[in-house]
């Protein structure tokens, strides 16, 4: 922990790390690789990168992790927890010791902290959970209480029930088939967490429609929430352009923002959840947004007329391929689960947000944003 | 030996051949975190439009074997946030800007050509008409020569003397010689190729297509062989007329593939993705690849595999792949 004091403002770097340890953690993978550039620099909510299946692969797309925990041994060593699901995490859970990975970070916006000691509750779907850990090492340094709430579709898919307990002042457990602690959904108690905990700030990580179930409860009791999206990535770094989300920003805009540099930790409220998925018509550059500088009033008065594109289908310069319509809210939960696929249609809708594990423990969390399925 | 890497963008001489691919690398950015962005031949930069644009819904991304599909849109903050913010960050990095640009229709393209050259410090413009990723095909301008032709001329005519003008070419077209002949006609400096080609996946789970946007580019080294061949049949049309390659380019090897088809340049796209550092790892790939066949300057073995085999057997059969002491090796 104190390693993550050292050198914080760097940023992220892309290195050979070399695999520790693989180790089966109940439904999931947990991967230690000693890479100590990125332990230094890791603050909690942040995230690794890794390039998957070698270097005649034909999975081109880096896969992205949470990370779990960084530590001082072997000169500093990063853990991450994923699920094997996918081609991608399929290798990766065959690496053994010794094993040299390509692997770039941290990269992300990390959870912010209090100032002041305060009473924070740390919400978890899936392995979601992962990056809770390391962030209420953190709030505890700080003097802040920590109760943690997780949830799964199972008991084996409660990722770090055991360290909770141990870590936090209270920890509720829930899953839809109440195996392990009650039976229902995180957002069932949420509720009751919040009125026990007399909590201050909620920090959430998991599948999108958990995400904004927890930020419209939370709304209710004025309670800030810091929430860890997932979305489906390719780089990781900020240039692809695949894992934007509609943010709404401190100047009132919003903006199709990526989450993997703009987040993966954004302010609850500051998202539109139930535009996932879609361009909202008043985002920042949808068509029909007006720009309003000078150079927009010129081209409204002369250029940009239509007719001399060809096949005369100029029409309005700013379309963007069928952009407003897409689909509804993406299923986040069985999203990301599956890589991405089967993240639209609506399986893992708002209903069952709390385990976000509709479709076969998909509760993908943050933790595996675009990645962990592939 | 060093090998000479220099060519020749058109007028404008570039210290090496490997650039960034259009819409990989936003403006280069976030890649300056893992490389030096001045040791790169140049920065190609994401299309710019003239207007911001949020692009297309997500999901916009899948990965398939050997490569990937996008279905971005375009997604940018516009002409003016890149003149203000960007352009002036690549120079202040000492980084080459070679501007890519989108428009709706010719006139946005000629606006954005001079918006470009009223600007100091762009090296080149390279005008993106090609993107798959537009409402209808026919707005792909790069489909039909004619409409290639109009906004190259367009640009061409709007766009300083000392700025080169590269025409991006899609290869989803029927005879692309017939396209890059109307580019350089209509004043072309020289040509980018290829763009992704058009592609569609279906989730099998959902039964529905996976991206948001239903079709996506192609792009990754399940595309190289098609960007060889185009190339290739462009260089054996055009000689004279310069090349940027670009297509599923992961290794130094791969980039002098496209070097020996006809390329006198390089970028790198989707490799970027998984290897941010990507490019420089490139580029002493290819410096090495060069050394080991004894080639001293790169320029003599842009378009070589179009040589008849006496020209090209002593310089670049295995034979010569024997190390420092080659016969061949000059120096």
């Amino acid at each position: 922990m104190t390693h993550s004091e050292i050198d914080a403002q760097a940023g992220p770097v892309q290195v050979r790390g070399t695999v520790l340890t693989v180790r089966r953690v109940d439904a999931y993978y947990a991967m230690t690789l000693v890479a100590p550039a990125i332990a230094a620099r890791f603050k909690p909510g942040q995230f690794v990168t890794l390039a998957v299946g070698g270097p005649d692969t034909s999975m081109l797309l880096s896969r992205a992790f949470s990370i779990h925990d960084v530590r001082p041994d072997h000169g500093g060593t990063v853990e991450f927890v994923f699920a094997s699901r996918g081609r991608g995490t399929r290798w990766l859970a065959e690496r053994r010791a010794r094993d040299v990975l390509d692997v770039t970070g941290p990269l992300g916006k990390a959870f912010p902290l209090p100032r002041d000691p305060v009473n924070c509750l740390l919400i978890g779907g899936g392995y979601g959970s992962a990056p809770l850990f390391s962030l209420a090492g953190k709030l505890k340094e700080r003097r802040c209480e920590v109760d943690f709430l997780l949830g799964a579709g199972s008991g084996d898919r409660v990722f770090g029930a055991l360290t909770a307990r141990r870590v936090g002042r209270t920890a509720m457990i829930t899953t839809e088939d109440g195996s392990l602690g009650s039976r229902g959904l995180v957002t069932d108690l949420l509720d009751q967490a919040i009125h026990d905990g007399r909590t201050d700030v909620i920090y959430a990580c998991g599948p999108m429609p958990m995400l904004r179930q927890i930020t419209v409860l939370a709304r209710r009791y004025d309670i800030p929430v810091q929430a860890a999206v997932e979305e489906a990535m390719a780089c990781g770094i900020g240039v692809c352009m695949t894992c934007v989300l509609p943010v709404i920003g401190s100047d009132g805009i919003t903006r199709m923002s990526r989450a993997c540099v703009d987040g993966p930790v954004f302010r609850g409220e500051s998202v539109r959840w139930d535009d996932v998925g879609t361009i909202p018509f008043d985002a920042f550059g949808a068509p029909g947004w007006e720009p309003r500088s000078r150079r927009a009033a010129e081209l409204r008065n002369g250029h940009g007329r239509p007719g001399d594109s060809p096949a005369g289908s100029a029409g309005h310069a700013g379309s963007s391929g069928g952009a407003v319509s897409g689909g509804g809210p993406i299923g986040g939960g069985s999203g990301l689960g599956a890589g991405g696929r089967g993240g639209r249609g609506g399986r893992a809708s708002g209903g069952t947000a709390g385990g976000g594990s509709a479709g076969g423990g998909s509760a993908g969390g943050a933790a595996g944003r675009g990645g962990n399925g592939r | 030996m060093a090998v000479d890497l220099r060519t020749k963008l058109g007028t404008v001489e570039l210290p090496n051949p490997i650039m960034t691919a259009s819409g990989c690398a936003g403006a280069g950015r976030e890649l300056a975190q893992f490389i030096d962005v001045s040791k790169l031949g140049a920065i190609v930069t994401k299309s710019v439009m003239l207007t911001p644009r949020s692009g297309r819904p997500t999901p916009r991304m899948a990965e398939t074997p050997s490569g990937m599909l996008n279905s971005i849109g375009l997604q940018g903050p516009g002409i003016d946030a890149f003149l203000r913010r960007d352009l002036p960050w690549l120079l202040s990095r000492g980084a080459r800007a070679v501007v890519s640009i989108a428009g709706g229709t010719v006139a946005e393209y000629a606006d954005l050509a001079g918006r470009l050259s009223d600007a100091a410090g762009v090296t080149a413009i390279e005008v993106n008409i090609s993107c798959p990723n537009v409402e209808h095909r026919g707005q792909v301008f790069a489909c039909n020569p004619d409409s290639s032709a109009a906004v190259i001329e367009a640009v061409r005519g709007r766009t300083r003397y000392d700025i080169p003008v590269f025409a991006k070419l899609s290869p989803d077209v029927t005879d692309i010689v017939s396209i890059a002949k109307a580019c350089v006609s209509a004043g072309a400096d020289g040509l980018s190729m290829i763009n992704t080609l058009l592609g569609m996946v279906i989730d099998t789970e959902t039964m529905r297509p996976h991206l948001a946007g239903l079709t996506g580019g192609l792009s990754g080294p399940a595309i190289r062989p098609i960007a060889v061949r185009c190339i290739w049949q462009v260089r054996e049309a055009l000689p004279g007329v310069p090349i940027i390659g670009m297509g599923g380019v992961r290794t130094g090897q791969d980039a002098l593939e496209l070097i020996l088809a006809g390329a006198s340049m390089v970028s790198v796209g989707t490799t970027i993705f998984h290897d941010p550092s990507g490019c420089a790892r490139i580029l002493r790939e290819l410096e090495e690849e060069l050394t080991d066949r004894g080639v001293e300057r790169l320029a003599d073995v842009v378009g070589l595999a179009h040589q008849p085999h006496a020209a090209t057997g002593r310089t670049l059969s295995p034979a010569a792949r024997v190390g420092p002491n080659s016969r061949v090796r000059r120096s």
